[in-house]
């Protein structure tokens, strides 16, 4: 497991340095479906493979779709390789590597307890739990769904300039 | 398997999509940062629930995707709209409230 978790942690840093750093926002786009992958892989390491699959379905299938669309539709023909991609690399290098070395120096200093050998939550209590103790943060959800969907669609709807 | 690892792991997914919103100038850029830094904290909450045996911890991590989902697809439409009214979607060359 310590091997296949490893090739997961290194998969998911290369790709997420390629999401961050990458020129082209297409590649960047691919390169964030590799770390959601990544992440997936680690849920099922986890012993999460209903999220894994949720995480594929939705992150993979949904949201990553909606980008690339989004990519596409926003390209400018004249495009902007000239113009920098990046604004003080070096700066934002230094805050969030200082971020990276406080984070770890309050979080190892911690003593962790071993993982339990086989403590999996089944689907099952998942369930029953989004029903009964979590129901109410369940349908808040929905609704922001729901108008999250709506709103998307009145802001995006193709409206003339000028026109109100 | 250390559970401080997993912790690590988390937190450098974290400072790299910190790093991702700080340096991108396309608003779909600052977009894909945030997917990033989503992803850590649901890593991390997947990660205390195996840990802790707790299963609110996975339903919380649900819920932190279908917030990134929704979060996703009204960004866009703004970008989108951006795109349209100011031609650019750079996130620091937009200057009007009012398009």
């Amino acid at each position: 497991m310590t091997v296949v978790a490893s090739l997961f942690a290194i998969l998911i840093l290369t790709a997420a340095v390629w999401v961050v750093t990458l020129r082209n926002l297409f590649r960047a786009a691919l390169s964030l479906g590799l770390v959601l992958l990544g992440v997936a892989g680690v849920f099922i390491l986890l012993e999460a493979e209903f999220l894994a699959f949720v995480q594929i379905l939705i992150y993979v299938g949904a949201i990553l779709t909606l980008v690339i669309f989004a990519i596409m539709l926003t390209a400018t023909p004249h495009g902007s390789p000239e113009a920098p991609a990046h604004r003080q690399p070096l700066a934002a290098a230094l805050a969030s590597g200082g971020l990276f070395a406080v984070l770890a120096g309050s979080t190892q200093a911690l003593v962790w307890p071993t993982l339990p050998v086989s403590d999996a939550v089944s689907l099952a209590t998942l369930g029953t739990q989004l029903v009964t103790t979590l129901v109410l943060p369940f349908e808040v959800i929905s609704l922001v769904f729901v108008a999250a969907m709506v709103g998307a669609i009145a802001i995006a709807s193709a409206k003339r300039p000028g026109s109100r | 398997m250390a559970v401080g690892w997993f912790v690590l792991l988390a937190h450098a997914l974290f400072c790299l999509g910190v790093y991702g919103m700080l340096t991108r100038r396309n608003a779909i850029g600052l977009l894909l940062a945030v997917e990033l830094i989503l992803n850590a904290a649901a890593l991390n909450f997947v990660l205390f629930s195996r840990v802790f045996g707790a299963v609110q911890a996975q339903a919380f991590a649900l819920f932190i995707i279908a917030l990134a989902a929704c979060e996703a697809v009204v960004g866009l439409a703004i970008i989108l709209s951006l795109s349209r009214s100011a031609k650019t979607i750079a996130a620091d060359e937009v200057q009007l409230l009012k398009g």
